[in-house]
């Protein structure tokens, strides 16, 4: 790894003169084979199975899926999952803000490790995640069990214990975006303002706010991309009874898995919206990137 | 700070707690029963396979987006992401309308092995070329230039000037697509079938102890995933330290 440092720079200036060299270089008789490659792996890998998908949905017309559509349990499942996934964006919205700042602009004991742990919600699995918050959150055998019972409140097979596991998994989203923008805007102007006066949150609202904006609209929309479709953590703590604590995730597992060809449509209909947020999200997002640097 | 810990913290240090109360001789047999062993095998030796995969095509796949030009690489730039935005289950749902029963090809992977495989490669698709990608972005051309204008071929230039730089960006994008892949669970459930002692990864054996209450032995594996995903992110952070110190 040592070796891993890039040799000398300075060479850049001695070298024949290449103007923005990417792409104009010779062709390589690599070339083709590699973009045959890798466009293939892709087309096998994801464009043709996404695009069947959408082909099954619509296999016998738009009859069947408008009948989905019109599926109380469907429409009850999205209903769901749009407010749980509301609920811990705005949460990981929030918090998410708060820790960044936290992270950034404050030095304490532990700062790094709890950089570090940020990013773990990312590599666990859903499953463990649904299995921790039922080991603490549980009402029957978790650790706060007794108490929450005593104050009356259910959050395991409940939506609250479904918004904590959806805050859970996509909860770093928001932080690794700003995160960097706020390293790199640095204090001078929050000092600046501060010095002429402005209050802690005038100079939130009027200078850290409007400097992170792409960044925080950024890590929203991927944050509710994955609410959206957050299946194994919610799976655990919500028992995914129908009408009650379905989302569209646990909708298309449950209907793909019954026999009947409405059940069937029903699951690839909710599985082409889903697919089709998702999609939305990524356009949005990749169409907000360039923005960001210019 | 504190949600951070009543959301996060506590119900992960709940389960490794909860994983140690039957005691070490518990926790052992757990994880070395037959069925659960097994799974962790599967887990593991897939997931390997996978990123032994992705480190190869994700190094190819940023490398023709950086450095080749063609119509339409707008949309490979897309369907890269497509795995990260897709719903894990209809990740399943989208894997199985090709290899599956239905399958044009004629192919019927379901409940096999290579389904876990196929699902893995899946959703760990955009790691490596995602941390690849800004890196070979960077690189400054006149380096390969200068090296081949002294005379280095192609291979050469690649093998000591290009593959060098790369090598942190493709451990960290690797030791990502390593942690997915062993936490895998959502784009399993169609496509798999959960088949003990050949397609039941380490998540559905949690699952399966859960759904049978027994939390000691269902924390017991969560804790191997989640030491492991500690384990990477450690090693991420030591990998990024070393760049930050070098660059």
């Amino acid at each position: 790894m040592a070796s891993s440092s890039t040799p000398a720079p300075f060479t850049s200036a001695t070298v024949t003169p290449a103007p923005n060299a990417r792409g104009v270089r010779q062709p390589s008789a690599l070339r083709w084979p590699m973009r045959v490659m890798v466009v293939g792996y892709l087309f096998f890998l994801v464009m043709w199975p996404v695009g069947l998908v959408a082909k099954a949905t619509f296999a016998d017309g738009l009859g069947p899926v408008l009948a989905a559509l019109r599926d109380p349990e469907v429409i009850f499942a999205f209903q769901l999952t749009l407010s749980v996934a509301f609920w811990a964006v705005l949460i990981n919205t929030v918090f998410g803000v708060g820790m960044s700042l936290l992270l950034v602009r404050y030095t304490f004991p532990g700062r790094r490790a709890l950089s570090a742990l940020v990013d773990l919600p990312l590599s666990v699995s859903p499953i463990v995640v649904g299995l921790a918050l039922l080991l603490v959150y549980s009402g029957r055998t978790g650790w706060l069990g007794g108490v929450l019972t005593g104050a009356g409140l259910q959050i395991i097979y409940a939506p609250a214990g479904m918004i904590m596991a959806t805050a859970f998994v996509s909860l770093p989203l928001v932080i690794r975006e700003i995160v960097p923008v706020l390293h790199e805007i640095g204090t001078d102007q929050e000092q600046a303002a501060r010095s002429l006066g402005a209050s802690p949150l005038q100079t939130f609202l009027r200078i850290t706010l409007p400097a992170i904006r792409w960044a925080l609209i950024y890590g929203v929309v991927l944050s509710l991309a994955r609410s959206l479709g957050e299946f194994g953590a919610v799976k655990i703590v919500s028992g995914g009874v129908a009408l009650r604590t379905q989302t569209a995730t646990l909708l298309v597992e449950e209907r793909y898995q019954q026999f009947g060809s409405e059940n069937t449509v029903a699951a690839y209909t909710a599985a082409f919206i889903l697919a089709l947020i998702a999609v939305l999200a990524l356009i949005v997002v990749t169409s907000l990137r360039p923005k960001e640097t210019e | 700070m504190l949600w951070f810990s009543v959301l996060v913290l506590i119900p992960l240090l709940a389960v490794l707690v909860q994983a140690s109360a039957g005691g070490w001789s518990a926790y052992w047999a757990a994880l070395t029963s037959e069925q659960t062993a097994a799974s962790l095998r599967l887990t593991v030796g897939q997931a390997v396979v996978v990123t032994l995969v992705n480190i190869v095509m994700g190094t190819s796949i940023a490398w023709v987006l950086v450095r080749d030009r063609f119509v339409g690489k707008r949309i490979l730039e897309v369907v890269i992401d497509i795995p990260f935005a897709l719903p894990t289950i209809v990740a399943g749902l989208v894997l199985l309308s090709l290899y599956g029963p239905s399958s044009p090809l004629g192919i019927n992977w379901a409940n096999t092995p290579t389904a876990v495989t196929l699902a893995f490669l899946f959703v760990t698709l955009p790691f490596v070329v995602r941390t690849v990608q800004p890196v070979l972005l960077e690189l400054e051309p006149e380096v390969e230039e200068a090296a081949a204008s002294l005379g280095a071929n192609r291979f050469t230039t690649f093998r000591l000037i290009i593959l060098p730089s790369l090598a942190p960006a493709i451990t960290s994008g690797a030791a990502l697509s390593f942690a997915r892949a062993i936490s895998e669970y959502g784009s399993l459930v169609l496509l798999s079938g959960n088949l003990p002692y050949s397609t039941e990864v380490a998540s559905v054996r949690i699952l399966s102890y859960v759904e049978g209450d027994k939390l000691t032995d269902a924390a017991a594996v969560a804790s191997v995933l989640l030491v492991v995903a500690l384990l990477v992110i450690v090693g991420l952070e030591i990998i990024s330290r070393r760049v930050a110190r070098h660059g």
